[in-house]
């Protein structure tokens, strides 16, 4: 292991590890720490200017319940939801064919398929905007979840098809082959014999997703527009226009925005961490 | 039919399964690409008429001054952001134990990547404030006058910076730490008896074999940072006076904004970005083909 194990250091080289390690911890999180300590604030705390002492009173409930009574943050949240689930399940189901496709069959345009799939991935979002937003007008679906989710499930299937494949690649051909032998058709192989082992890979590839497109904030710009159709981010950032200076909604509000993707952060952490690293490892 | 398809069943079904996903990249992302390219030779409002204008676009963004700014932020961006490389691979060397807990910490300092750049923003946006700001209490503190680092033209960008940094670096740590993980424990038990220690233990032996994990670094990293947009959009919304904008956000602002809808001048900008992108996705796709080539 590198660096060297701390129990093979001095006993004081070891408490000062402990010791360093909260306050790196703490130093690292500060400014979520003031967040979070901002939202349980009072009114009266902030415009004293009273930001980093030791709060006058703990406004917990009354901010958040504020949070929810005076802005359309549960149905920005919402929003976000149906924006955010629809595009896993689209992403991840087109992916799973395409990766098939790619992992499991030898065929002269495979590399170039495979190849534009990652290539595409890597675009600047500014390149699409003109055109997107134009079809997305044209087919009638402007200013509606599904037209951004639409586009974000085409778009992220590009990095979800680099990621089923390489994961296909790396499965036991054999499986496959024998049953070919047996006669099993290839949508059967697909569906009996290669999704079950892919079960993995769809759950990491999952919790990604939802965090990429539950924080994505530039296509909900592009595509939507109102309180009626944007996502969470996109609110929060007109909340902020109209919160000016009552930094302890706009914190309660960003605390509850943040929440869904870090509760499925811990909740699949080792899923999330996999999906993060790989090909980070060979 | 049944027949065909028993006899060809090898050739079809590829091309089956990817034909949806095919179609919708292909109407999403690679025809938009070139109706771009196509956009940025007319002049057009979005609604009416396209009016062809030959190079017209290009020949305006090589005298605007906005373009250059732009240009000039993205080039720090793009040098300034792999700090947060060196900087992921510290922390992530410094975590790298197995003292009690230490799990924990590892989520804990990977959180701000979990969260979104809106909320980045906002945070540091606050941080900054020169008021009542953390980073002013401090400077006060020191005896130093207070910073308005966002309405700073001189320090506007490295503020924003410093704010993408934040998870950055907290992705990069993940995937050093990972790397790390796979680091074979013989070669530095051989190292070790060699003598090996610290930074030259570091340098010839851990690195080289973390080079998976930082080609993967800096290929993220590059493209967070050609990629800014949020942090801007919700910091500054490019100012002050148009000081902190990139090119993405330049591009967002002349195609659709309060400033006019300039669809062809905003597309040419996007394809002088998509130019920039272009060199490092063929480098990557390079490399990939380099390694399929040899598998």
């Amino acid at each position: 292991m590198f660096p060297t194990p701390i129990e093979k250091a001095s006993p004081s080289a070891r408490r000062l590890y402990k010791i360093a390690l909260p306050i790196a911890l703490v130093l690292w999180l500060l400014p979520l720490i003031a967040v979070a300590l901002t939202s349980i604030r009072s009114a009266g705390d902030i415009t004293a200017g009273n930001y980093w002492g030791w709060p006058t009173s703990f406004n917990l409930l009354e901010n958040y319940t504020a949070v929810f009574t005076n802005s359309p943050i549960g149905q920005y949240i919402l929003n976000s939801f149906k924006v955010t689930i629809p595009t896993v399940i689209g992403a991840v189901a087109l992916s799973c064919m395409t990766g098939f496709a790619l992992g499991v069959y030898r065929f002269k345009a495979n590399m170039l398929v495979f190849f534009m799939f990652v290539a595409g991935n890597f675009v600047p979002f500014q390149i699409l905007m003109v055109p997107v937003r134009d079809l997305t007008l044209s087919m009638g679906i402007y200013n509606t979840t599904m037209g951004l989710a639409l586009f974000h499930i085409a778009f992220q299937t590009g990095f979800c098809t680099l990621f089923m494949r390489n994961f296909i690649r790396a499965l036991p051909h054999e499986l496959i082959e024998a049953a070919r032998v047996e006669g099993v058709s290839e949508i059967q192989i697909f569906w009996h014999v290669v999704m079950p082992l892919m079960k993995p890979a769809i759950a990491a590839l999952s919790v990604l997703i939802f965090t990429f497109i539950w924080n994505d904030y530039f296509w909900a710009t592009v595509l939507t527009q109102g309180a009626d159709t944007q996502p969470v981010t996109a609110g929060l950032y007109s909340l902020n226009g109209q919160w000016v200076a009552s930094w302890h909604l706009v914190s309660a509000g960003s605390i509850v925005a943040a929440l869904p993707p870090v509760l499925m952060f811990f909740a699949m952490q080792k899923h999330f961490i996999a999906g993060l690293t790989l090909g980070a490892v060979k | 039919m049944r027949a065909y398809w028993k006899a060809n069943q090898l050739k079809l079904a590829p091309w089956l399964f990817l034909l949806p996903g095919i179609l919708m990249f292909l109407m999403y992302v690679i025809i938009p690409i070139f109706q771009s390219l196509n956009v940025s030779f007319y002049a057009w409002d979005g609604l009416g008429e396209k009016e062809f204008v030959g190079m017209s676009n290009y020949v305006e963004l090589m005298d605007d001054e906005a373009f250059y700014t732009s240009l000039k932020n993205n080039l720090i961006w793009l040098v300034l952001y792999m700090l947060a490389i060196p900087a992921g691979l510290f922390v992530a060397l410094f975590l790298n134990q197995t003292v009690r807990g230490i799990r924990i910490y590892k989520s804990l300092f990977f959180f701000p990547f979990v969260i979104s750049q809106v909320v980045v923003g906002l945070v540091f946006a606050w941080f900054y404030d020169p008021n009542y700001g953390l980073l002013n209490i401090l400077i006060n503190a020191l005896g130093f006058d207070s910073i308005a680092v966002l309405a700073d033209e001189r320090f506007v960008t490295y503020g924003i910076i410093v704010a993408g940094l934040w998870p950055q670096t907290a992705y990069c740590m993940i995937l050093y730490l990972t790397g790390l993980n796979a680091v074979d424990p013989e070669q530095i038990e051989a190292a070790r008896l060699d003598n090996a220690k610290g930074w030259r233990m570091l340098w010839y032996v851990i690195l080289p074999q973390l080079k998976p994990a930082t080609f993967i670094a800096i290929v993220v990293t590059v493209i967070g940072a050609l990629r800014s947009f949020d942090l801007i959009s919700i910091m500054t919304d490019g100012g002050p006076w148009g000081s902190s904008r990139v090119l993405a956000f330049y591009m967002y602002e002349q195609a659709f904004s309060e400033y006019g809808f300039r669809m062809g001048y905003g597309a040419a900008i996007a394809v002088v970005l998509f130019a920039i992108m272009m060199v490092y996705i063929t480098g990557f796709l390079y490399k990939m083909y380099r390694d399929e080539r040899g598998r």
